[in-house]
């Protein structure tokens, strides 16, 4: 039923106001302004960077003159695509986000799906625990998490894993665990664990058991209930947890740098890389630009797919 | 019913998937009290870290300033955050409110170095150097603006499952409708509100990447910090700092956990007493009382 | 029943006027000018089904909703311009809407805290006092609500919504929430308890046993239409409309035009004999409606051995296609030559010594013209 907005009626428009000035300031307006210095041309200034503005004599207002050589170098190394020994450093390192993001996601799924569908299935009284002991790394620093595997995966002969290898004989010398492709996905997939396992959680504890009795009633084997009835139901969960799992993975430039070493390209680190040492912050604006792009699509679906924390997750329609 | 057979297949994965969750975390915590230099290698106990810690004025400073602009964040994310999910909640269709709810709940999905730099790009354009450039300030705003993405969508969902007409109840007995706002939605709403102040919190005191972005030599906050040390060789020292966040976090949750549980016991016996007295035994499933699980 | 419509017709002054309201959402409908007077200390039931617009109806009352067009009039004062905090009316929710973080207590304070000018304490406390006495629930004043079982938090929201004294007393769904069983006894206790403390009151429901239990008079609404006013005998009895006959109880429909002072339709294998002064003309469209209890229903070899019929007799034959059997009385269904089925109910002492008659049969069903309604809409 439609209903009045009793109070507020007056108030509305300043309640209104503050959210809405507050994301164009701190939200729209960013983001414009990352369009706008992608198109600039860098300089060693403060900022770093010409605006793609120019006056001209006679002039009222400035007009465009946008520069487009950033987006000119992400476009070459496109076309340069297969020849040898082109120089492919944001081409390699979108490919390695894409690849590692979608690594990260598939592990955490496969991890996560059973890990949260046996949570679902638990004791009702020990599901709170259960859930509460997945939340609390995440409530801890990411920082030391990631540090923590530091520890672990170092690669001397001091490293934990590489001392129970030695220990234990199985190894000679100790492996180099730390700063690769491996290392980081391990980082990302701890890190990110959470991200799967809640939105799962939230469609999965919805799902009636009658309905699996009922497939059971009807003589389908655990294996086909699971396949026919319960895979189908939470795939609103699945897609939430792997969006959540792949969006911020896509960006990620901390678990690279502290675990990956100087080899493993990624495209949050590329932009660190620009807007920092480089100072080239048109490139990194262009390619902040393109991870955008990039992203609508998965956000999206994460959108239409009810959202992280499943409270509409299956609830009509659907598991109904 | 499944739940009641025990099967060992998924207590193994369970397990296993627990191990994988805190065995790092649980190796930090015993290298902590080690007595020697080296984070790998347990030198005989001692809480000499934690004495460093304490004597580490950069840290310390650093762990006072994240505290300060977490607090900070939390409460104005509250604010903003909870007139958002008004917005969202309660105004319907509007030109534009497409594009409000897009904006609201988009720094959550955004990677945020994308976030980071484009607010790096406004705190040092020449036309915005009223709001202060790169600093604590900068911080602060950009810590805001992601954590009211968060408890926009905490709010908003309590504010839906609100029963409405507690509100048309309170105006009708006669309460201005100003003060129905006050007396009768913010204490429905409050859990979601206080759950919304500590998750924006967390958020805030963890942030890495919009902090170092946006940071100055003046504005080194705790994860800052951190980052800066883990490239400078690792000391033990961490291991104590990291024991006792996890220390802190695990003592509110488990404290939290227990004030939930127990007010859900008393609920129950309440419950259970007054179906005892008048035997019908009616569930309360209609009612806008706080859902204490949230 | 019958004593209810005694109740109803007494103190029929118009102490509420409601005059061509009117209410439309988007495209909808929701209340289509509708216009009803209420006397002072009346009980008075909106019957529907859900969307009819009666609960829009007792929003506007409340003013919870803005009517577009009409007045709204209670005991001289027009109720227009007054938003719902100012207004003298009080409602209880569907779901109680009982405040979630406040004592059963505070809940019946609530209202008394608002009354300007100020209360004193004192005169709160002893208000709520009365009204928790008046409920019954004294013993619970300290418990918030979710501690409370659904009958209890039904007379806690009760006792929140007379505490100001109202001038109209407003029941949207209010035994909806409640299980089948308490609800009947929760029906009676409501009706003393309102006519008690005597205030004029308005319910909303959906459910006719509830209607005809609690109120004096009763009012059908569909489509956003108030279709038909009267006491809950009226209703029954004489249904001015299909959709009254057909909502209130079940009815047997008949349609068909009149023709030599009968009525001829494909409904029934003979032309129908109507009621005297029925008022049709020759020609016109009619339905008849005749209520299952009314039709009788006898083994069809018996009845018609040579026996006369009555002129004023409407009968046919036709084989039992289904029973309902009740305890107290049977409901037959009784297939007729053209397919049509005819509801009969008859007391299962109708049948005395015999055994009862079963499918397959064939009965001869008949009513006497009188006991059929006529109906033109």
């Amino acid at each position: 039923m439609r209903r009045q907005h009793f109070f507020l009626a007056r108030g509305r428009f300043w309640v209104g106001m503050l959210p809405w000035a507050w994301m164009l300031l701190f939200f729209a307006l960013p983001f414009a302004l990352i369009l706008k210095v992608s198109l600039s041309t860098p300089e060693l200034a403060i900022p770093p960077y010409l605006p793609p503005f120019v006056m001209e004599p006679g002039d009222v207002l400035p007009h465009l003159r946008p520069d487009f050589a950033s987006y000119r170098r992400l476009h070459d190394e496109l076309l340069a695509l297969g020849t040898p020994g082109a120089d492919l450093q944001y081409l390699a390192a979108w490919g390695n986000s894409l690849l590692l993001a979608a690594l990260t996601t598939l592990l955490c799924l496969l991890i996560g799906y059973p890990f949260a569908y046996h949570i679902a299935r638990s004791r009702e009284a020990a599901r709170n625990t259960l859930l509460m002991l997945v939340m609390l790394p995440f409530w801890t620093s990411f920082l030391l998490r990631v540090y923590a595997w530091m520890v672990l995966l170092d690669s001397s002969e001091l490293g934990l894993i590489n001392r129970v290898l030695l220990a234990a004989g199985l190894v000679d010398a100790p492996l180099q665990l730390l700063y690769n492709q491996g290392a980081v996905l391990v980082g990302m997939v701890y890190s990110y664990l959470p991200f799967m396992v809640l939105p799962l959680y939230a469609n999965l504890v919805k799902l009636d058991p009658q309905l699996l009795e009922a497939a059971a009633d009807l003589g389908a084997r655990p294996w086909t209930t699971f396949l026919r009835v319960t895979l189908p139901l939470s795939r609103r969960g699945i897609v939430a947890g792997s969006m959540l799992v792949f969006i911020p993975a896509v960006g990620e430039f901390v678990i690279p740098d502290l675990l990956g070493g100087g080899d493993v390209l990624m495209i949050g680190r590329k932009i660190w890389e620009d807007f920092g040492p480089n100072q080239d912050w048109p490139m990194a604006a262009a390619v902040a630009v393109t991870m955008v792009l990039v992203l609508i699509a998965p956000i999206v679906l994460l959108h239409r797919h009810g959202r992280a924390d499943g409270r509409t997750d299956g609830r009509s329609g659907e598991a109904g | 019913m499944m739940s009641a057979r025990v099967r060992p297949g998924a207590t193994v994965w369970l397990l296993a998937v627990y191990a994988f969750l805190y065995v790092p975390i649980l190796c930090l915590i015993a290298f902590s009290f080690t007595a020697g230099e080296i984070t790998t290698q347990f030198d005989g106990f001692s809480l000499r870290w934690y004495g460093e810690l304490l004597r580490d004025d950069e840290l310390v400073d650093a762990v006072l300033l994240s505290l300060r602009v977490g607090a900070f964040a939390a409460t104005a994310a509250v604010v903003v955050g909870s007139a958002a999910a008004f917005v969202l909640a309660r105004f319907g269709r509007y030109p534009g409110s497409a594009a409000f709810a897009g904006m609201t709940t988009a720094p959550m999905v955004m990677p945020e170095v994308v976030i980071g730099l484009s607010l790096v790009l406004l705190f040092t354009h020449p036309l915005f150097t009223f709001l202060g450039g790169r600093g604590v300030a900068a911080i602060w705003a950009a810590h805001t603006t992601l954590c009211t993405a968060y408890v926009t969508v905490l709010v908003q969902s309590r504010l839906r499952e609100m029963d409405r007409s507690l509100e048309e109840a309170a105006l009708d007995l006669g309460c201005p409708p100003f003060k129905v706002f006050f007396v009768i939605t913010v204490p429905v709403i409050a859990p979601a509100l206080v759950a919304g102040w500590l998750l924006a919190f967390t958020l805030s005191m963890d942030d890495f990447v919009l902090a170092a972005m946006l940071s100055d030599p003046g504005s080194t906050t705790l994860p800052v910090l951190v980052f800066a040390r883990l490239h400078h060789g690792l000391k033990p020292e961490i291991n104590a700092l990291a024991t006792v966040i996890v220390a802190l976090v695990s003592l509110a949750v488990v404290v939290a956990n227990r004030a939930m549980l127990s007010a859900q016991r008393k609920r129950a016996a309440a419950l259970r007493h007054a179906a005892g007295i008048s035997p019908t035994g009616v569930p309360n499933v209609t009612l806008g009382s706080p859902d204490i699980r949230r | 029943m019958d004593q209810a419509g005694e109740k109803g017709a007494a103190n029929r002054r118009a102490y509420l006027r409601i005059e061509g309201v009117t209410k439309r959402f988007d495209d909808t409908l929701a209340v289509d000018e509708v216009s009803l007077e209420i006397g002072e200390r009346e009980i008075f039931a909106l019957l529907g089904s859900s969307g009819c617009g009666k609960t829009t109806l007792l929003r506007m009352l409340a003013g919870l909703e803005t009517p577009d067009a009409g007045r709204i009039v209670l005991d001289g004062e027009n109720l227009a311009e007054v938003p719902a905090h100012r207004r003298p009316t009080n409602m209880m929710f569907q779901s109680y809407a009982l405040f979630p973080h406040m004592t059963v207590e505070a809940n019946v304070a609530f209202g008394l805290w608002q009354e300007r000018p100020r209360l004193t304490r004192a005169e709160v406390e002893a208000r709520v006092a009365e009204m928790l006495d008046l409920v019954q629930m004294q013993r619970y004043a300290r418990r918030k609500p979710h501690e409370l079982s659904g009958g209890q938090q039904q007379r806690v929201a009760l006792a929140r919504s007379l505490a100001k004294e109202p001038k109209l007393l407003l029941l949207d769904e209010p035994l909806a929430a409640l299980d089948k069983k308490i609800r009947q006894r929760t029906q009676l206790e409501l009706v003393n308890l309102i006519e008690r403390v005597g205030v004029t009151c308005i319910l909303v429901t959906h459910d006719q046993e509830e209607a005809m239990t609690m109120a004096g008079r009763i009012g059908v609404m569909n489509e956003g239409r108030l279709l038909q006013v009267g006491t809950p005998g009226e209703i029954y009895e004489t249904p001015d409309c299909r959709f009254t006959a057909e909502f209130i109880g079940e009815a047997n429909l008949f349609h068909g035009r009149v023709a030599d002072g009968a009525l001829a339709g494909a409904d029934f294998p003979a032309a129908i004999v109507l009621p005297p002064e029925a008022g049709l003309a020759e020609g016109d469209e009619a339905w008849v409606s005749v209520r299952p209890e009314r039709v009788s229903l006898s083994r069809a070899g018996a009845a018609s051995a040579g026996v006369s019929e009555p002129a004023d007799c409407n009968a046919a034959t036709g084989e039992v296609a289904d029973i309902a059997y009740l305890g107290s009385h049977s409901v037959y269904h009784v297939r007729l030559a053209n397919g049509r089925i005819v509801i009969a109910s008859v007391p299962s002492v109708h049948w005395g010594d015999a055994p009862p008659p079963t499918w397959g049969d064939v009965l001869r069903v008949a009513w006497f013209a009188p006991d059929g309604v006529v109906l033109t809409r």
